[in-house]
């Protein structure tokens, strides 16, 4: 009969209405149906990610910042927001080489599109991506270009947002620096040799 | 005293009207009567916009806007704020004239339409003689405001959404006004006035309306459903269908221009709302005859405010129509039926009063429906859906 299906659907959105003042749990079903963002947050998921940030080793951001300045992330950023100045002398990493590091490393949060390239390229550990997304800003300038220094977060804050990640990290990094370690040794040890070598 | 508050309105604006110098009162005697009308419905829909949201919200399980002000019922407010903040874009290709005043043609027009309104006892603006023609007159306008508003964007979408508000507006105005030729057929009149009053008698407890007849009951879900296609309402919104048209004939209106729109809708809404009540609801006459004590213009808010209502629940419920489903209905099976109602409503006229009158009216109403719903759904079985050119 014509208009049946019109009633079935009248009562069964009728339920609903007056189910959803009766039964609390139709609204929030245990935060799975709605989560009243502000006041009630739901735990995000590890491999969370909104836009890089760069790692630095130790307290200090300006002496621990591991990025080296090699352009890497710069080249292969699709849409290109990030922008690299090399310095002009250079600082000890942290196993002692002196490597170059950024003078400017700007991201353009308004360009950046959260793609993850630029830290699958990085061979330094240096860039990684951060959970952080209550982000707006009343600058659309100057409030979305992120400088080294509001770039720049410690390598226990990684440790925090995203664990097995840095556990990793951290794990691959010990391993190089002991491989640095035994391979100074081997080389003093050499040095050590030629010179006893040469004095006989 | 029920009497005095029945009619405080009025008796407030002789007050106002008494009291002013003699060479300005026939000027504010009509700006006491407009400015009401232009303050009451757009608060109206200003409240009905958050009840919507939050309404619909609930049928699906949601909790609806509940941030601004207490349960979010300052959200209209906020909204206002922000479309009169909002960037006007004009498209450079438009015709900027007559981008410019279809919404303003729109929202003038469905002002109009409460002129001849009946909100309570002596409580019309202008009490015409042919009201109702003067209401349908009116209800044209926004069709060709429409088709300003589509034509003049430059946009295929807009022009798309518009071609399909002309048809859909066109096809539906025919059962519309069909449906309430029935009620000037017994009430002999077809001033809005004169059909409430018509109404607004008592047998018993039981009131005189035309809803409460076979062919008056008929008539109204006719005209209901027909004026929810006139006022591009869900399920009949096909002339916007964000989901195939973006937002149809206003796609390029943005800000204020694009509030007005919204607004023309709902007072469009109202309005016809508001007929359908004046017609066969008894406009502002009380549902039984010991109630009368309320104040009539009470009663026709709180009828306004039910069809609010379950305008709100059938947009919850129902998902939008296709085209030809949507002009189907409209021609096989609203217009006929409007026909049979009509002469329904003739023999209601000349039959005697009593049981027989009530089955014949009934039978043939029934009947008629029957046979044409079968005849529609003929050969209409689901079946699979074959793809010429995409396979």
């Amino acid at each position: 009969m014509l208009g049946k299906g019109v009633i079935k659907g009248l009562a069964e959105t009728a339920r609903n209405f007056v189910g959803s003042f009766v039964d609390r749990g139709r609204l929030d079903g245990n935060g799975i149906t709605t989560v009243q963002y502000p006041e009630e947050r739901r735990a995000l998921p590890e491999a969370t990610r909104q836009f890089p940030f760069l790692l630095y080793d130790g307290s200090d951001p300006e002496a621990g910042l591991r990025c080296v300045s090699c352009h890497i992330c710069e080249k292969e950023c699709p849409p290109r927001c990030i922008t690299i100045e090399k310095s002009t002398d250079k600082k000890p990493d942290f196993v002692g080489k002196p490597q170059f590091y950024p003078a400017v490393f700007d991201i353009d949060v308004s360009v950046c599109m959260s793609c993850q390239i630029c830290v699958e390229v990085c061979p330094f550990d240096a860039i990684r991506m951060d959970t952080e997304f209550e982000l707006s800003t009343d600058d659309r300038f100057d409030g979305l270009m992120w400088t080294k220094e509001k770039l720049a977060k410690s390598n226990e804050y990684f440790r925090a947002i995203h664990p097995t990640e840095a556990a990793e990290v951290d794990e691959r990094r010990a391993q190089e620096l002991v491989a640095a370690e035994a391979k100074a040794a081997a080389k003093a040890a050499q040095v050590a040799a030629a010179t006893v070598g040469a004095s006989q | 005293m029920t009497e005095h508050l029945d009619q405080i309105f009025v008796i407030l604006k002789q007050w106002l009207v008494v009291h002013s110098p003699v060479a300005l009162q026939p000027a504010a005697s009509v700006l006491l009567t407009v400015i009401p009308i232009l303050i009451i419905f757009p608060l109206l829909f200003a409240v009905t916009t958050v009840l919507e949201r939050k309404g619909l919200a609930r049928i699906q399980n949601r909790y609806g806007p509940n941030r601004v002000g207490p349960y979010g019922f300052l959200q209209p407010l906020a909204d206002a704020l922000k479309s009169l903040t909002k960037e006007d874009i004009v498209p450079d290709a438009a015709d900027k004239a007559v981008h410019f005043a279809a919404p303003l043609l729109l929202v003038s027009a469905a002002f109009l339409a409460y002129a001849v309104l009946p909100i309570g006892r002596n409580m019309v603006a202008v009490n015409l003689d042919g009201g109702l023609l003067f209401f349908f007159a009116i209800g044209a306008i926004p069709e060709l405001a429409i088709f300003m508003a589509g034509w003049s964007s430059r946009n295929k979408y807009s022009m798309l959404g518009a071609m399909r508000a002309i048809a859909q507006m066109i096809s539906y105005e025919v059962p519309l006004i069909l449906s309430s030729i029935a009620v000037v057929m017994t009430a002999g009149t077809l001033s809005l006035v004169g059909i409430v009053e018509k109404q607004a008698r008592y047998s018993g407890v039981l009131p005189h309306w035309n809803v409460l007849t076979p062919w008056g009951f008929a008539g109204f879900l006719l005209f209901m459903v027909a004026a929810a296609a006139e006022v591009n309402r869900s399920p009949f919104d096909l002339p916007e269908g964000e989901s195939e048209i973006i937002g149809g004939y206003f796609t390029e209106y943005s800000g204020f221009k694009f509030a007005l729109f919204f607004l023309a809708e709902y007072l469009e809404m109202f309005a016809v709302s508001g007929l359908g009540i004046t017609l066969f609801l008894g406009g502002w006459s009380a549902p039984f005859s010991f109630l009368t004590w309320i104040p009539s213009w009470m009663w026709f808010f709180l009828k306004l405010l039910a069809f609010i209502a379950a305008f709100i629940w059938v947009r919850g419920t129902l998902p939008r129509l296709r085209m030809d489903q949507l002009m189907n209905m409209a021609w096989k099976l609203m217009l006929p039926m409007s026909l049979v109602v009509i002469f329904a409503a003739g023999l209601w006229r000349f039959l005697p009063e009593g049981i027989v009158r009530w089955t014949v009216c009934a039978v043939l109403i029934a009947v008629a429906y029957v046979l044409l719903a079968r005849a529609i759904a003929r050969g209409k079985g689901i079946s699979k859906r074959v793809y010429r050119f995409a396979e």
